[in-house]
């Protein structure tokens, strides 16, 4: 019998879900025009969900301080409170708000995760670029060099690199970023590799285009699309590997509000029958589940519709 | 068949290659340490006595080229030096956790490569019903989810209700049944984390060879569609169907690390995770060799594999 008021729940919460999707369609549809108009009609209700949800955590992002009834770091009353005013979802192992911080950790956790996955994507783009435009030995070197990088399973690698450099937040974004820019890089090259035998490469390259203008003019906009929709995905890699290194206890460290170490914070109540540590999980999730809808309908896209 | 045997030995040369490199990779990142290893541990506070004596016992007044050798020759015969944390030789902490990791890494394959392949096959049978539409959603849903998300999740379902142990305690003389039993939630959650790749991949794999002529041929004559997929299209699927499970299963090696820790099971990536807070190098170093070992033999064997199963690519003109 309660098993089948949790599939009632999660069937109530499916189509609520769906329904937002669907107003946030409607208005985004009602507010943009062009071509972004003609594309938001086509998109399934999933997508639209994800765009709502994405959106939301962004605001959540900037507005935390605005939002979030106590500070970050405030130790505001005892420890594990349960969910009852002013504490709308319960306090932390030290007594700070889990509401608060939850807020603060859409800030913290997506900003670093988003910060990763730029600068990955800079430094894979433009060497997977460099690679493929130049040829030769500096392709060969790259090529071999990333090859064996990935021949390392990438959570091992960063927690070896990890126990090396110690644990900050600066560390953390360049040794995963690190790890993740030669996924990007090998997609960057195998785009470019298409792109620089193209005829009006040639004519770039006798008309006397240096090489940083060929690259940044002429192979990076015919790159785009397919890199923006690794973005994506990257995204989703870099936030749920930040995360599990977090919740190991090597990522992000306190008192620093952040999902991952959240959970780990306030695993021990889950065996009491609580929920409030699969919280800031379920967060995790939300997100990345909401990006890999967008990116699902934008591939789809990309495709042609094919099927 | 001798093709097939130069084939199997030049992929295993090269990965040998790879596994060598790699070796140099992790040995060399202590190098990379500002000042050195001694150094790094004792802290700035230590006198230039003590650091230079720890040194000696490290054995860091060798050059790097000497140390290397010692220490890859040791590993070979199952010696990784010993602990900085608790001064025990590495090969004793190692030995029953590595037997426990690759119990429950089996344990999840076993159940979750028939189950992605039967749902994927369903998958592909009844493409676009409800049914694939489900599993599809589903499969993206349980891709997005993390390993802890997933674990903690289980936990609160069955293991609230005292159904299934929360914390996996294994000994050496717990019966197969019992460590079955006690390590069901661990391989549970592994197997929810990689059975959803796996299903996509292999409706994707076969979805695509529906298309083509002879498919079209074995279904115009009348042939039923289980087994046009099973006898047609299967057989021809199955590299990229072998290479996808290989994947996921070289995932499953790391995927291993957090979800012993969920479940506080005394497997290897508990100890290395351990070991990184207590910046015990030598430890990290012999986990990471061991796992990187396990990911580039299972790459490798899905190469051979995939090779072996498409007859095109041994008899190449």
């Amino acid at each position: 019998m309660t098993i089948l008021i949790k599939l009632l729940w999660i069937a109530v919460a499916i189509a609520v879900a769906l329904a937002a999707g669907w107003l946030f369609r409607t208005a985004a549809i009602a507010v943009s025009r062009g071509g972004l108009r003609k594309a938001l009609r086509t998109a399934p209700l999933t997508a639209a969900f994800g765009m709502l949800v994405i959106l939301l955590y962004i605001l959540v992002a900037i507005f935390a301080p605005v939002i979030a009834p106590f500070a970050e770091r405030e130790v505001v009353g005892g420890q594990f409170l349960p969910w009852e005013a002013p504490y709308i979802l319960g306090t932390d192992n030290l007594g700070r708000d889990m509401f608060t911080r939850l807020i603060y950790g859409a800030r913290n956790t997506v900003g670093i995760a988003f910060m990763t996955t730029a600068l990955a994507f800079a430094i894979g783009s433009i060497l997977g670029l460099l690679a493929a435009t130049v040829g030769g030995w500096m392709d060969q070197f790259l090529s071999r060099v990333v090859d064996i990088l990935m021949a390392i399973p990438s959570l091992i690698f960063s927690l070896l690199l990890l126990t090396i450099f110690g644990t900050s937040v600066v560390t953390l974004i360049l040794v995963i970023a690190t790890i993740d820019s030669t996924r990007v890089f090998r997609l960057a090259r195998s785009v470019a590799q298409d792109i620089v035998v193209m005829d009006y490469i040639e004519a770039a390259k006798l008309r006397g285009e240096g090489l940083w203008r060929l690259i940044t003019r002429e192979i990076l906009p015919n790159a785009m699309a397919p890199l923006v929709a690794e973005f994506g995905l990257r995204f989703c890699f870099v936030f749920l590997m930040i995360s599990a290194l977090s919740f190991l206890g090597v990522g992000v460290q306190p008192p620093t509000a952040d999902w991952g170490s959240m959970v780990r914070e306030n695993a021990a109540l889950i065996t009491f029958g609580d929920v409030t540590p699969l919280l800031p999980a379920g967060a995790i999730a939300l997100l990345t589940v909401a990006v890999n809808f967008v990116v699902d309908w934008m591939l789809h896209r990309a495709s042609g519709l094919k099927e | 068949m001798s093709i097939v045997w130069e084939m199997i030995f030049k992929r295993l040369g090269l990965g040998l290659l790879t596994l060598l490199v790699i070796s140099v990779i992790i040995f060399s990142a202590t190098e990379l340490l500002p000042g050195d290893l001694a150094q790094a541990i004792l802290g700035q506070s230590a006198t230039p006595e003590t650091v230079a004596a720890f040194r000696k016992e490290l054995g860091l007044d060798l050059p790097a080229y000497q140390r290397y050798f010692n220490w890859l020759f040791g590993a070979l015969q199952g010696d990784f030096g010993t602990s900085l944390a608790n001064k025990r030789p590495i090969a004793d902490l190692i030995a029953t956790r590595l037997g426990n990791t690759l119990f429950l890494a089996l344990y999840a394959a076993a159940i979750a490569v028939p189950l992605s392949l039967t749902l994927g096959i369903l998958a592909a049978l009844y493409r676009n019903s409800i049914f694939d539409r489900a599993a599809n959603a589903l499969a993206l849903t349980s891709i997005s989810f993390p390993e802890f998300f997933v674990a903690y999740i289980l936990i609160f379902v069955l293991a609230q209700s005292g159904l299934f142990p929360s914390m996996t305690r294994m000994d050496p003389n717990t019966s197969l049944g019992e460590a079955l039993y006690r390590a069901f939630l661990p391989a549970l959650t592994l197997t929810l984390v990689v059975t959803a790749h796996m299903m996509r991949m292999t409706r994707a794999a076969i979805i695509n060879l529906l298309a083509s002529p002879y498919i079209e041929m074995a279904r115009l004559k009348g042939i039923n569609p289980m087994r046009v997929i099973l006898k047609h299209a299967l057989p021809n699927a199955l590299a990229p169907i072998i290479t996808v499970i290989a994947l996921n299963l070289a995932y499953l090696i790391t995927g291993v690390v957090v979800v012993e820790v969920v479940f506080v099971y005394p497997g290897l990536g508990q100890l290395m995770v351990d070991s990184v807070a207590k910046r015990d190098f030598p430890v990290v170093q012999a986990v990471a060799l061991i796992f990187a070992a396990a990911y580039v033999l299972l790459n490798l064997t899905a190469d051979v594999l995939s090779t072996l199963s498409n007859p095109r690519l041994i008899h190449r003109k």
